[in-house]
């Protein structure tokens, strides 16, 4: 049987009646494999260089020296360790003297990235091999400034002396902890016995970095996690940096989808590509039937012939993927800036099997028709036809595919999201378009119009006459061409918001400590100097002590995080109005005068609260209780100040309060703000801006790795168009010979043809707008987070789109047509 | 009887096709029974019907029903491979070369003529030395020469194998060619 499928096979390539389904089914594997291939592999180079963000994989911290079996546990099982230590202290030169945040560091810090320095300020910076040697420190550029200190000179350090070696433009780990940095001094670990600065009751911090393989890591952690003792943590990715992790999972759930949306393209093709299949091979099967042929026997044949098609398709397309992929990683490897993982297996298997799920989902239904034609169609034709696949039948596939794309994409939820978008998008698009083909028909102007010309006649009827067929024409079509333009302008104006979330004036400094009698000089400040006032958020510290009337400690939590929030002072803020890059998830916001408080969804989450729960803090020697009435999502990607519990003022106006504010700086104001500093000495200014730089160029590499891959489900989507188009084209092609046969001219043939095919453009175009514009929405809203301006240009594209495109098929099906004689067109259709 | 030749005739609509389909088990009457080869063909199921087809039926369709991805040969060989016959390409090739056909081996059913894929369908029928022969208005899609060298054929073919043959035609002085004429009107025989 094998043979005879195989020789199936060989003819219906010859007479290419499987190669569309054949390319269909290697571009949809290769895109799914490509995409996977290189997904996976960015997205573990994404996980690896967000790792650089840490400085290592795992970064273990303790206020105070850390235990020496913890060190050596790490080189004990073959992991790489670096050290640091973190201190605030004066440093002094001359008549200058300036509190640094110090950090000591192994020479080998940071295990993950690269420190960048420069031979002078604003001076071409350049990574570093290692950190700074013995008696030499690196200064950053504000601490050069503050102490007068270019590279050269020497400051004093406690008890020591250093040299200034090299400005300090860039530290991965920077930006962890805007409220507790001064500028940074980075120093050499064996020099810190020499400065005398670290003795018991100093407030220092340790730091051990670990890196190494995935595995060894993991282990490590979880053996160190079993012996922290009291002020000692571990920080991984997930508790260290927030908005680095915001921007990983956005851009993971930008590639599943994007691989999710070719896979189910490809479906499409294949589906309709076997119906076509399918109606070309009903006399075929008939005949088969009468020369003996059992159903049973006609269905192994058939089926053996399309496995034995996917077999070899899904091979080829996984190797083009491969092929892909490493091409692609080529092409980017400058934007990258980090090499790629070797590609896994994973993807070549899941690709595959995709591949001939696919293919047996979306054509084993129309195949089984096959079987179903009764043999009696060799006498009489119109037996047999076949029945217009019902969805239905596609539910097996559908279910199957469902289930190995949710695999694919790791994520249920966004899986089954998109899957039922897609469905509930075919359905709506199928009854929609069926509804308008069959009023644009009946409209009155159309027959006023079709009074007078008699192709236009005939092509308005012919929407009516095919209003079924064309119904899942236009549909396709629509899915298609929404495909298409999702891909094209809806992802511009996706890429734009994506990119505005992190602008280039987002804030790069943060300025703490401002007193209450200081804002009115503040502002006066600025405006002196023509630099807009920044926009001052109030804080005051207070602890929790209690949770709806019961106390609270540290010891009620084991969450780690959860312990740590508790055991420090919160920073609350008050405010009339909701902070602009917040988002209210539940509840409602302050009534005017009432005590209400409001919550970072994910702190009330780690705290155990809930909307109606009542806090309980005190402020100094005052405490007040107020009940939480709605929670909030903060932007940790936005660089803005972001608090986690904010009260109206009428509950905290009263208090002790500082202000601290997040804003932009240009260079040219860098002089200003030292004045700044030296006209009120006790704020903190805090320069974040290494840190913006950092995560818009992570936001930015996430950005071109995604547009790539989705130049693939572009190709699906062009492929679902050709199915679409040719779907039909056999039964014009008849249409049109009859006419022909009937004394229609050339221009009544094609005039018909085009009036038809102009109103299913039209029909498709704007169906395929809407669908890109309501799932952009959709899309930016629920999974990226974003807001997304309407966008005019896909509102005049779509349409038109539709209609060039059926025009331009028009006019090819119409040379196809009228290049055929009628009599052979008929008699190969008899 | 074997190598006899029945004409079935009779106007447009009065049966001639349906009772050709029961015949050949394609269809299954409301009432009655055909018994094919000493099996009463109503009393199989599907599968069984389309075997016992296998075995004994050849068929000609007026619009000569050869599939057009196929090659002459190809369309030959059918349904001898469908038998898992070993010999289908020599077989196919010995009785395409009988018919006339042996330099057009390789030609798609679109690049012959009328009377050449008629002649195609002959050979395909016969390739499989069926018992009983079912052809439905052979000669219906072609001109009366051509039409003529295929009638000729098909009585040589049918004399030569000494198939039964049942043949469903409009055309008189075909039908006064055959051994026997069934007349049909309004579903019913009649003469």
């Amino acid at each position: 049987m094998i043979r005879q499928a195989l020789r199936m096979l060989a003819r219906d390539w010859r007479a290419g009646e499987v190669r569309v389904l054949a390319a269909a089914l290697v571009v949809a594997v290769a895109s799914i494999t490509s995409v996977s291939f290189f997904a996976d592999r960015v997205s573990r180079a994404l996980v690896r260089d967000a790792h650089q963000l840490l400085g290592a994989d795992l970064v273990l911290v303790s206020d105070h020296p850390w235990q020496r079996d913890v060190a050596d546990e790490i080189a004990r099982r073959g992991l790489q360790r670096a050290e640091a230590a973190n201190f605030i202290s004066m440093a002094r030169a001359g008549e200058a003297s300036v509190l640094a945040g110090v950090k000591a560091v192994t020479e080998n810090y940071p295990l993950r990235g690269k420190l960048r320095i420069a031979p002078a300020p604003n001076a071409t910076d350049a990574p570093a091999e290692r950190g700074p040697a013995r008696g030499t420190v690196w200064l950053e550029e504000r601490l050069v400034s503050a102490l007068g200190t270019p590279v050269g000179a020497s400051l004093k350090l406690g008890a020591a002396e250093f040299a200034v070696a090299e400005v300090l433009t860039l530290e991965p780990e920077r930006g962890a902890n805007f409220f507790n940095i001064a500028p940074r001094l980075m120093m050499n670990a064996a020099d810190v016995p020499a400065t005398g600065l670290v003795q018991t009751g100093s407030r220092v911090w340790f730091y051990l970095y670990a890196a190494g393989d995935p595995a060894a890591i993991a282990a490590f952690e979880g053996w160190a996690r079993g012996r922290l003792a009291r002020g000692q943590r571990v920080d991984n990715l997930e508790s260290g940096r927030p908005e680095v992790r915001a921007s990983i999972e956005r851009a993971q759930r930008f590639l599943g989808l994007t691989a999710l949306l070719a896979a189910i393209l490809a479906g499409v093709a294949i589906a309709l590509g076997t119906r076509r299949f399918v109606e070309r091979h009903l006399d075929g099967c008939a005949v088969m039937r009468c020369f003996g042929a059992t159903q049973g026997r006609l269905l192994s044949l058939y089926a053996a012939e399309f496995l034995l098609l996917g077999a070899g398709a899904c091979a080829l397309g996984c190797a083009l993927g491969y092929v892909a992929q490493g091409a692609i990683a080529a092409a980017l490897g400058e934007l990258l800036q980090a090499s790629l993982p070797a590609p896994a297996l994973l993807p070549a298997l899941q690709g595959f099997l995709v591949g001939l799920v696919l293919l047996l989902g979306f054509a084993l239904p129309p195949l089984v028709q096959l079987k179903n034609v009764p043999a009696v169609r060799v006498i009489r034709r119109e037996a047999g036809a076949p029945n217009s696949s019902s969805l239905a039948v596609y539910a097996a596939g559908v279910a199957a595919l469902s289930g190995l794309l949710i695999w694919q994409a790791g994520d249920a939820k966004l899986g089954l999201t998109v899957i039922g978008g897609f469905g509930t998008a075919v359905l709506v698009f199928a009854a929609v378009a069926w509804a308008a083909l069959r009023l644009v028909s009946a409209a009155p102007v159309a027959r006023r119009l079709g009074a007078r010309s008699m192709a236009l006649r005939y092509g308005l009827a012919n929407l009516r006459r095919h209003a079924r067929g064309n119904a899942v024409q236009v549909a396709s079509l629509a899915l298609g061409l929404t495909a298409v333009l999702l891909l094209t302008f809806t992802r511009n104006d996706l890429v734009d918001a994506w990119r505005r979330s992190a602008p280039p004036d987002a804030p790069n400094r943060f300025l703490l400590g401002v007193q209450p009698d200081q804002l009115a000089a503040l502002n006066r400040f600025f405006a002196e100097r023509g630099i807009a006032a920044p926009e001052l958020n109030p804080m005051v510290r207070g602890r929790l002590v209690a949770v709806n009337g019961k106390p609270v400690t540290e010891a009620d939590f084991g969450e780690e995080r959860a312990k740590r929030l508790v055991e420090r002072e919160f920073n609350l803020s008050y405010a009339e109005r909701a902070p602009a890059h917040n988002q209210l998830v539940a509840g409602s916001w302050f009534k005017p005068g009432a005590r209400e408080l409001s919550v970072e969804e994910g702190i009330a989450k780690t705290l155990g609260w809930k909307l109606g729960d009542a806090l309980t803090f005190t402020v100094g020697a005052e405490r007040f209780s107020a009940p939480i009435t709605s929670l909030r999502t903060l932007r940790w990607d936005s660089m803005k100040i972001n608090f986690f519990v904010i009260a109206p003022p009428a509950l905290l106006a009263d208090f002790p309060a500082s202000f601290v504010s997040a804003f932009h700086a240009e260079p040219q104001h860098e002089a200003a703000l030292n004045e700044l500093i030296k006209r009120f000495p006790n704020l903190t200014l805090v320069d974040v801006g290494a840190a913006v730089k950092q995560a818009q160029g992570i936001i930015d590499h996430m950005i071109n790795a995604v547009q790539f891959v989705f130049l693939f489900a572009l190709g699906a989507g062009l492929l679902v168009l050709y199915s679409a188009l040719v779907a039909t084209e056999d039964e014009r092609r008849r249409e049109a010979a009859v006419m022909r046969v009937y004394g229609a001219s050339r221009k009544q043939v094609t005039g018909s043809q085009r009036a038809e095919f102009l109103a299913m453009g039209l029909v498709a175009g704007i169906l395929a707008t809407l669908g890109a514009a309501a799932i952009g929405q959709l899309l930016a809203r629920r999974v990226f987070e974003l807001d997304l301006p309407p966008s005019p240009e896909l509102w005049i594209a779509g349409p038109m789109a539709g209609v060039v495109l059926l025009s331009l098929n028009a006019w090819l099906s119409a040379r196809k047509v009228l290049s055929a004689s009628p009599a052979l067109t008929l008699r190969d259709s008899v | 009887m074997p190598g006899e030749a029945v004409a079935i005739v009779g106007a447009s609509g009065s049966g001639k096709s349906t009772l050709l389909a029961l015949l050949a088990g394609l269809d299954t009457p409301t009432s009655g029974t055909v018994e094919l080869d000493g099996a009463n063909l109503f009393e199989l199921d599907e599968d069984a019907r389309a075997e016992l087809r296998g075995r004994t039926v050849g068929f000609v369709f007026q619009s000569f029903q050869l599939l057009p991805s196929l090659t002459a040969l190809e369309n030959v060989m059918l349904p001898l491979e469908l038998a898992d016959r070993e010999d289908a390409d020599s077989a196919a090739r010995e009785i395409l070369a009988h018919v006339g056909l042996g330099e057009r081996l390789h030609h798609y059913p679109k690049h012959l003529s009328g009377g050449e894929q008629q002649r195609v369908a002959l050979a395909r029928a016969f390739v499989v030395q069926p018992k009983l022969l079912l052809a439905d208005e052979p000669t219906g899609s072609l001109d009366a020469e051509s039409g003529e060298a295929v009638i000729a054929l098909l009585f040589q073919l049918n004399r030569e194998s000494g198939t039964t043959l049942v043949l469903v035609t409009h055309d008189e002085q075909l039908a006064q060619r055959c051994t026997r004429t069934v007349r049909l009107a309004a579903g019913r025989i009649v003469a």
